[in-house]
């Protein structure tokens, strides 16, 4: 069975503008380092790239016309993903894995600071005749999901104001992560209520910045380079669009994890995971998200956070990159931003947050509002 | 054989009354032009076109980059063009976007700039000279806007137009 490895890694850093460059030159440069990385030449190694973007976050339409020559893909085999980055990592695995290609570029990116309406534009995600009409911030949203999940799980306030701490403070360690700060539960309790009880410092706010990874088939993958690293199973899954019948379960994170889990042969994933990032775009994201992908039984994610168990020395460490509140909101690069958290770890390169002697990582996606939809993939150091 | 459709159109009254829902989009963008765009467009206020060499392929590039998308690398240094160039290709645009025969066709086409590469051309309008008259290979010169209603846009220039007397109009 053929298998599937990271080889290169490249991005950017994270930054709330980034007024001297355009999204190519934030593309060439992750594209650049990840090649220098796996040691290999896009005009003569790749076989096929794949990039993840939103026309309505750029601004063009049929952007994928636009994505080629800052990736070294012009008049190569490439396509355009429209949605998050492991989405595009999903369909990289697949074209390694049904043995068409030997050696697939991913990227993301965000440059969402060129968009000056952001607010109205995710309006635009709302259902046009039922939603969309009824106006306000489409942040709301989280409010409503948030309540109902607070209400049915016994969760508290508290609890996720901790998430906020945690990831504010696990950012102090990332040299990439924008928005680090040693704040107070209070800080963010006492923050105001922007979607009650939705508050102002458990929302993530957005950042520009571009990530690239080089996936090749394992053998090969050997041959590139001694820090590869496996990528075992991704799974995806989509909640209808009815937010109305959704319930506050993250069902679409319980449904790509069990795929994800069985392809990379986990049965027991509180056990099998040394560590995990998740999306937590806000703060209850993340408490929700770790008991859909079975990392904390329901309603008990809030109560390990506040013992300590997802911090960097806890039994499962969680978005020890700081996460999407402590990195920023990259849109459809949220993906990638988890995932290379792992894969940093995984090869021992993640500095002052490193963890001892990690094995296997979980990094998990959630498209944003309003969507209900998210993936996941398992990362496993070569043994 | 091709049959018949039956029936016949509804008018726009109908059409009016079968429900339906109106939206604008409010998507506003402000796009960074980046290092190469930027100048570029800031050298376009002088009345200058302004390419980018790579020395790997040695190809000067316009618009002006900051990598070359052939050798997958950083490109290497400004050039200034002359601003002529010859017609690669052109179209006759009859009618406007809703459908309308205009009374002034609009000459539009790709010119390559003299000193860039091939490949390396940009679209843009041509004037004072007959439709008729156009040919790929025509020699052209910009027309620029004046100095202070230039804004560094590709509309600065107006147009391109022949550049043997006559062949102008
Ligand atoms: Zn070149």
């Amino acid at each position: 069975m053929r298998e599937v490895s990271i080889v290169g890694i490249g991005y950017t850093s994270f930054s709330p503008v980034t007024p001297d460059l355009s999204w190519k030159e934030l593309m060439f440069e992750a594209a650049t380092r990840a090649y220098a990385d796996a040691g290999i030449d896009p005009r003569k190694d790749v076989q096929s790239f794949i990039t993840c973007a939103e026309d309505y976050w750029e601004g063009f339409s049929i952007f994928d016309e636009f994505t080629p020559d800052q990736l070294g893909a012009a008049l190569r085999l490439m396509h355009t993903v429209a949605g998050d980055g492991l989405l595009g990592l999903a369909n990289a695995y697949m074209q390694i894995k049904t043995g068409l290609f030997d050696i697939v570029v991913v990227e993301a990116h965000s440059k969402i600071s060129d968009l000056l309406t952001y607010e109205d534009v995710l309006m635009l995600a709302f259902d046009p005749i039922y939603e969309a009409p009824l106006g306000g911030h489409p942040h709301y949203l989280a409010g409503l999901e948030m309540r109902e999940y607070l209400a049915w799980t016994g969760t508290t306030e508290e609890e996720c104001a901790a998430v906020a701490v945690k990831n504010k403070w696990n950012a102090l360690r990332n040299p990439l992560a924008p928005y680090g700060a040693a704040i107070a539960r209070e800080d963010v309790l006492s923050s105001p209520y922007l979607f009650a009880p939705l508050k102002k410092l458990e929302i993530a706010p957005l950042v520009d910045g571009a990530i690239v990874l080089v996936l090749a088939e394992g053998e090969l993958a050997r041959r590139l380079t001694d820090k590869a690293v496996l990528l075992e199973g991704i799974g995806w899954s989509s909640e209808s669009p009815w937010v109305g019948t959704r319930l506050p379960d993250a069902r679409y994170a319980r449904l790509a994890a069990e795929l994800a889990y069985a392809q990379a042969g986990i049965t027991n994933p509180i056990q099998e995971i040394d560590l995990a990032e998740v999306d937590d775009r806000f703060a209850y994201k993340e408490l929700q998200h770790l008991e859909a992908l079975g990392l904390a039984r329901p309603g008990e994610a809030g109560q390990l956070l506040l013992e300590g168990a997802f911090d960097l020395d806890g039994q499962l460490p969680v978005n020890l990159s700081g996460g999407s509140l402590g990195m920023g909101d990259a849109v459809e690069a949220g993906g990638l931003q988890r995932a290379l958290e792992i894969i940093l770890q995984l090869r021992g390169e993640a500095g002052a947050r490193q963890l001892p002697d990690p094995e296997v990582g979980l990094a998990m996606s959630w498209r944003g509002l309003p969507h209900g939809s998210g993936a996941v993939a398992i990362f496993r150091r070569e043994a | 054989m091709i049959s018949q459709p039956r029936g016949r159109k509804l008018s726009r009254e109908e059409a009016e009354r079968v429900p339906h829902v109106v939206a604008r989009p409010k998507a506003r963008y402000a796009w960074s032009a980046g290092p190469a765009t930027g100048r570029f467009l800031e050298e376009l206020k002088e009345g200058r076109v302004l390419a980018r060499r790579c020395n790997g392929c040695g190809r000067v590039l316009v618009p002006p980059r900051m990598f070359c998308e052939r050798c997958f690398r950083p490109t290497d240094e400004w050039v200034y063009l002359p601003g002529t160039g010859t017609i690669q290709t052109y179209s006759i645009s009859y009618i406007d976007t809703d459908a309308n025969r205009i009374a002034k066709p609009i000459l539009v086409g790709v010119l390559a700039f003299d000193g860039a590469s091939e490949g390396c051309g940009i679209m843009h309008y041509f004037g004072e000279v007959a439709p008729e008259k156009l040919y790929i290979g025509m020699e052209v010169e910009p027309v620029w806007k004046p100095q202070a209603e230039r804004e560094g846009a590709i509309t600065d220039i107006k147009y391109f137009r022949p550049r043997r007397k006559e062949d102008r109009q």
